[in-house]
């Protein structure tokens, strides 16, 4: 443990902060900017150094990119085996870097690829991983992380047994990008990686849009989007009157389209799709991260919702707490009238 | 096709949570529990693979004794048999150490493919399966969505789910681990008489100590808390009617949709 004893093995852990690079396409993803924001907080309040790690094939203007923020220095680890993503791969490469430099933590943005590759990178390295975290606090020197635990309806503050390197991945949204500080100016080094050794196990094959036949909400003006708290499929047309009553486009959050009650192309969120609408109406959906950032942009969110405590509320202009087989109806009803008089 | 599919028991999804004094931990005494959602839809996955290339689907779980319930669920939706590793809730919180006891059996049994969810509806870490493929040296794929095997093929194709629509094709060798999505396929109901056979159906357990798993854990829960309340909404009180006209409104005078 940092404050500890310290710990046998690892008595030279480096003042080190790293973190991983999100780029695509030849530049940075703006995920690497809410990245940086956590690893600079916590850098400040643990005295270390921020280190960024650019992994890939032909990275040069990504590490251009990130070196002109405030960082200590930007490692360039490029491969050719890097330039399509494999687990066996990243993580070999990240292994080479890590154990070597020591740092303190490692960080990555919660996403897709980081959930399939470290933790492997963890057992690879024996060390500890707190994933998915929304908010940090120092405890005597020591950092406390907290993660969302029971579908977001409780909090738990996490730690370390183990020593570092610590691998930590924060949430996508909970450390905002603009509160980095981009200014600066910082030499990139070169990180050399020896990936001949790795087994050529998993292949990828293809890219494939899951979504046939698409909707595109993406331009829809009102959505109302309907969530597990609908029940049962017949259901389903209390928030279709609504919607046919509003001239809305019908959305739905994950589970409904799991259990095929409306089509793939439904889902709202980070698996399926993202909307902007004028008017997102909520209706049974608790608001978990990855069905808000399908729908975050929409200029108002109402949600209906029997739980006062349901994180969309922290998302909703307007809320409305009740049962939505009585809400919904009477609101459908008010909207006709409303379109009667008008 | 030798299958582990790996099931853990959650509280109920509409479960009204309160904290144990200590402040570590839900109260857990009055609580249903059910299988975690994505584990499902992996023993439904073992089950199909089964159903169709023949072989066998063992459940393994990790948890107390009052797992028991949720693995006979397991059984009654048509899997063989059961392993069922006895955990202290220390024990349960860190991943690392869940992996390292699930590590035992599945060297033990051998199997072909292990199967678990993508995440806890608890923890929600998203790390067990993976952590458990590192450890056994096995590739492995994440957040599944669709599994393909020719019968005598040495490797699998399967469809990872990615960010915005998009699936990735991967194929790999097995054995392996794949972590399922919940959506892969569409859940069955126990039948009666699966229910009846659940209760005859071999369920082993091994303790704590007989997996000769040590206690260090990489990481671990100190406290749990309700989330800071940071609520964003003005709430519309009122009938719902009341409630209703205050949006409409809202609607025709600030949201100009009407
Ligand atoms: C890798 C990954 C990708 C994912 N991608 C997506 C995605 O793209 N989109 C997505 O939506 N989810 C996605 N999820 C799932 C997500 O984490 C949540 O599980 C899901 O969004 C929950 O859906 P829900 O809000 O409808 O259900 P729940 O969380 O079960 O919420 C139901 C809500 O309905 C309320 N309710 C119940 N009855 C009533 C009633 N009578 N009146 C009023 N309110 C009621 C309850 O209070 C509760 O808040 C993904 C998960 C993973 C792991």
């Amino acid at each position: 443990m940092q404050l500890g004893a310290p710990h046998p093995e690892r008595w030279n852990v480096s003042d080190l902060i790293l973190f991983l690079v999100e780029h695509g396409g030849g530049r940075t993803r703006p995920l690497t900017w809410e990245c940086l924001a956590f690893v600079q907080g916590l850098a400040l309040e643990l005295s270390r150094k921020v280190i960024g790690v650019v992994l890939g094939n032909n990275i040069d203007s990504v590490c251009a990119e990130v070196a002109a923020a405030k960082v200590q220095e930007i490692w360039k680890v490029s491969a050719p085996e890097l330039e399509t993503y494999n687990p066996d791969c990243f993580s070999a490469a990240l292994c080479q870097i890590i154990k070597p430099a020591e740092p303190y933590a490692f960080a990555f943005a919660h996403t897709y690829r980081t959930i399939d590759f470290a933790p492997k990178l963890a057992a690879a390295l024996n060390v500890g991983f707190i994933s998915d975290i929304t908010r940090y606090r120092i405890d005597g020197g020591r950092p406390v992380f907290t993660k969302s635990v029971f579908h977001d309806k409780l909090a738990a503050e996490v730690s370390f047994c183990a020593a570092p390197p610590h691998l930590l991945s924060i949430q996508i949204g909970s450390f905002p990008g603009d509160a980095a500080q981009r200014e600066g100016r910082a030499p990139v080094q070169e990180k050399p990686v020896n990936l001949a050794g790795v087994p050529d196990r998993r292949r990828m094959l293809q890219i494939i849009q899951a979504m046939k036949n698409q909707v595109d909400l993406s331009r829809a003006q009102i959505i109302v989007a309907v969530g597990r708290g609908i029940g049962k499929q017949e259901n389903l047309k209390v928030a279709q009157e609504l919607a046919a009553a509003l001239g809305a486009e019908i959305g739905a959050s994950r589970p409904i389209v799991d259990m095929e009650w409306l089509p793939r192309d439904r889902q709202i969120g980070s698996s399926g799709q993202t909307v902007a609408p004028r008017v997102y109406f909520a209706i049974g959906i608790s608001g978990a991260i990855q069905h808000i950032v399908g729908m975050k942009n929409s200029a108002f969110v109402v949600a209906i919702n029997k739980d006062p405590n349901a994180p969309i509320f922290k998302v909703a202009n307007y809320g409305i707490v009740g049962d939505l087989f009585e809400v919904v109806p009477a609101l459908t009803q008010a909207v006709k009238q409303q379109k009667g008089n008008g | 096709m030798k299958i582990i599919a790996c099931i853990k028991q959650v509280p109920e999804k509409d479960t009204r949570f309160e904290i144990n004094p200590q402040g570590t931990w839900i109260q857990e005494q009055e609580l249903t529990f059910e299988i975690n959602e994505c584990d499902v839809y992996a023993l439904e996955e073992a089950l199909r693979l089964k159903e169709k290339h023949g072989g066998e689907v063992v459940l393994l779980s990790l948890g107390g004794e009052s797992a028991e319930k949720t693995m006979r669920r397991g059984l009654a939706l048509g899997a063989d048999r059961g392993i069922l590793i006895l955990a202290a809730r220390d024990q349960t919180t860190d991943p690392f150490t869940v992996a390292r006891a699930l590590l035992t059996q599945v060297r033990l049994e051998q199997p072909d493919l292990v199967l678990t969810g993508v995440r806890s509806d608890d923890q929600a870490f998203s790390q067990t399966g993976t952590l458990l493929a590192e450890l056994l040296g096995w590739p492995h794929a994440t957040i599944v969505m669709k599994i393909d095997w020719e019968a005598g093929a040495g490797r699998l194709t399967i469809q990872r789910e990615l960010e915005a629509g998009l699936l990735e094709e991967v194929s790999l060798p097995f054995p392996a681990v794949l972590t399922i999505q919940q959506g892969i396929n569409q859940v069955r109901y126990p039948s009666l008489k699966g229910i009846m056979a659940a209760r005859k159906k071999e369920l082993r357990r091994v303790n704590w100590a007989a997996t000769g798993v040590s206690g260090d854990r990489k990481i671990a829960i100190e406290k749990l808390v309700f989330p800071k309340s940071d609520k964003k909404s003005e709430i519309i009180g009122g009938t719902p009617r009341d409630a209703a006209a205050t949006l409409v409104e809202k609607m025709k005078k600030e949201m100009k949709i009407l």
